[in-house]
């Protein structure tokens, strides 16, 4: 039946072209429910604002509890831009200049991405598997039946707790990053201490460096975080559920992360 | 004060063209406890959840204590709520917080009352429920049979006029079992308050209730007392209550001829 055989092949072709199709509609449609969850959660901020103590816990298992990961990191990230900075620069007989080119490294761009992924990693999967497994476990439920909005009382303050952290972890990542940097090409490999520091210091800008910077790592912030609560708020209540929903989380953060990063860095730094 | 705390009449809901609930009738007078049975999956959940406005019904009337549920905004639903106590299949304890913190949760969140106050009654809850001295354990060191008890005490937490019970038998030890369906009936007697208990338990519920529903396929199949429910000669109220294995509802999921399936027909052959 040759007829019967093409039209197989027609309709695999065609359930091809209509399964994509379908596949940007329902990620269009997930996108669409995302806003609406971010805007609800947004709306229902005043909770948060009323009592700032549930954003400071949130801050602490966020925030803090990433301390220690963010911080080793970012003494390591130092010390590599340090040892590989100076070989180059060496090279022109320019390794004064090592204080600027770990600034401006991490100042920049190693600053913001590494702690936003960083971040995502360690605290908006733990953020977004703490909502589904209260979702799995019938908490939000239960909440909503004590009249108790669990946007208002549970996503929204891990949300801002997020968005808070993110800007404050970078700044201390930068600043350890720095600190490495000036132990391998200062203390160890010998670069001048004085040229190290006032070169950093004449070269790098307030607004062009360290405020955008600042400004990136809270868009980084905003997205890690909406990503997050959403993720866990959105996922199937089941064991499966939350562990896709995790790990989507990390991806999905971690692809936004370094597009925005793109974004970001060609609308601020056109001048060079 | 109508005699009737909730009542609902024809009342439609389904997940997109998944029917649930076709059509159910049901009333619940005041302080009386009553008990909708039916097999798993006939929509007896769902019904809880419509019931407490977490559902809207695509048609029907659904009164509780006097307003129409379908009609109330946010602010009226949730005011709705305030008088209303859920107890989860599982609990649905907040794992983060300890016994005491969860008992507490809905006085701090939805009252003003001092912190001294919140005490004394969330004490006075725990020790309803025989756990007083568990106050600072944490959920994860309860046994299943505690941790019902613990979600009981916070769903009493502000003395609601409606008390309802989402499978509150299930994966219980005897003792539990009895513990948990002996305070159904007291809590209910105590706080005047009325109280709805979805189960498929009926050896434990039949103890305790005023009147019972039976529900299959999202309809009330038959109603009663218990004494009239186990007499009853309906087949399905037959099989339920006496736990026959084949009858109205048959043992064999619908499918294929065993014997074709087998491909015996062919070997025959």
């Amino acid at each position: 039946m040759p007829n019967s055989g093409s039209r197989h092949v027609l309709d695999n072709k065609w359930s091809a072209v209509s399964g994509l199709g379908r596949q940007a509609v329902e990620a269009f449609l997930r996108l669409g429910y995302a806003t609406r969850v971010l805007g609800l959660t947004l709306m229902n901020s005043n909770v948060s604002a009323r009592r700032p103590r549930l954003v400071v816990r949130e801050v602490y298992f966020s925030g803090v509890l990433s301390l220690v990961i963010i911080l080793v990191s970012g003494l390591f990230v130092g010390m590599v831009l340090g040892l590989q900075g100076y070989q180059t620069l060496k090279v022109y007989g320019a390794e004064s200049s090592l204080g600027v080119l770990v600034a401006f490294s991490l100042l920049r761009e190693l600053g913001p991405v590494i702690t936003a992924l960083l971040f995502a990693s360690r605290a908006g999967s733990a953020v977004t598997a703490e909502i589904g497994l209260m979702k799995a476990t019938e908490q939000l439920r239960a909440m909503e039946m004590m009249a108790v909005d669990p946007i208002a009382r549970v996503v929204a303050p891990r949300f801002w707790a997020g968005v808070i952290s993110t800007p404050l972890l970078t700044a201390m990542f930068t600043a350890m990053g720095i600190y490495g940097g000036y132990l391998v090409g200062v203390i160890l490999l010998g670069v001048d201490q004085g040229s190290f520091w006032s070169q950093m210091q004449s070269a790098v800008d307030f607004r062009e460096d360290v405020v955008n910077g600042l400004l990136k790592s809270i868009a980084f912030g905003i997205a890690i975080s909406w990503i997050a609560v959403f993720e866990g708020y959105d996922a199937p209540p089941t064991a499966e559920g939350v562990s896709g929903a995790t790990t989507r989380t990390v991806v999905t953060s971690a692809l936004t992360i370094l597009f925005l990063d793109y974004i970001l860095t060609s609308l601020m730094f056109r001048g060079f | 004060m109508p005699s009737d705390f909730v009542e609902i009449s024809g009342l439609h809901f389904g997940y997109g063209r998944r029917k649930i609930l076709k059509g159910l009738d049901l009333r619940v007078p005041r302080g009386k406890v009553v008990s909708i049975m039916g097999g798993s999956g006939c929509g007896k959940t769902t019904l809880l959840r419509v019931i407490g406005g977490a559902l809207r019904p695509s048609a029907g009337t659904l009164i509780v204590d006097g307003e129409s549920v379908n009609e109330l905004d946010r602010d009226g639903l949730y005011r709705l709520r305030r008088k209303m106590g859920m107890l989860f299949q599982l609990g649905a304890l907040f794992t983060d917080l300890s016994v005491f913190d969860n008992v507490a949760f809905p006085m701090r969140e939805r009252t003003d009352l001092p912190e001294p106050i919140v005490r004394d009654l969330v004490l006075m809850k725990l020790h309803a429920v025989g756990l007083r001295g568990a106050s600072k354990l944490m959920p994860n060191e309860l046994s299943g049979g505690m941790s019902r008890r613990v979600a009981l005490a916070r769903a009493v937490a502000l003395d609601p006029q409606l008390i309802m019970y989402d499978e509150p038998f299930t994966g219980l030890d005897p003792i539990s079992l009895g513990v948990i369906s002996n305070l159904i009936r007291t809590l209910n007697d105590a706080l005047g308050a009325t109280s709805i208990v979805v189960t498929h338990d009926v050896r434990e519920s039949m103890k305790i209730l005023d009147y019972c529903y039976l529900m299959a396929e999202g309809q009330i199949v038959a109603q009663g007392t218990p004494a009239e429910m186990l007499g009853s000669e309906l087949p399905y109220a037959r099989q339920f209550f006496h736990g026959e294995i084949d009858g109205a509802v048959p043992f064999h999921y619908p499918g294929t001829d065993y014997g074709a399936e087998l491909g015996l027909a062919t070997r025959a052959r």
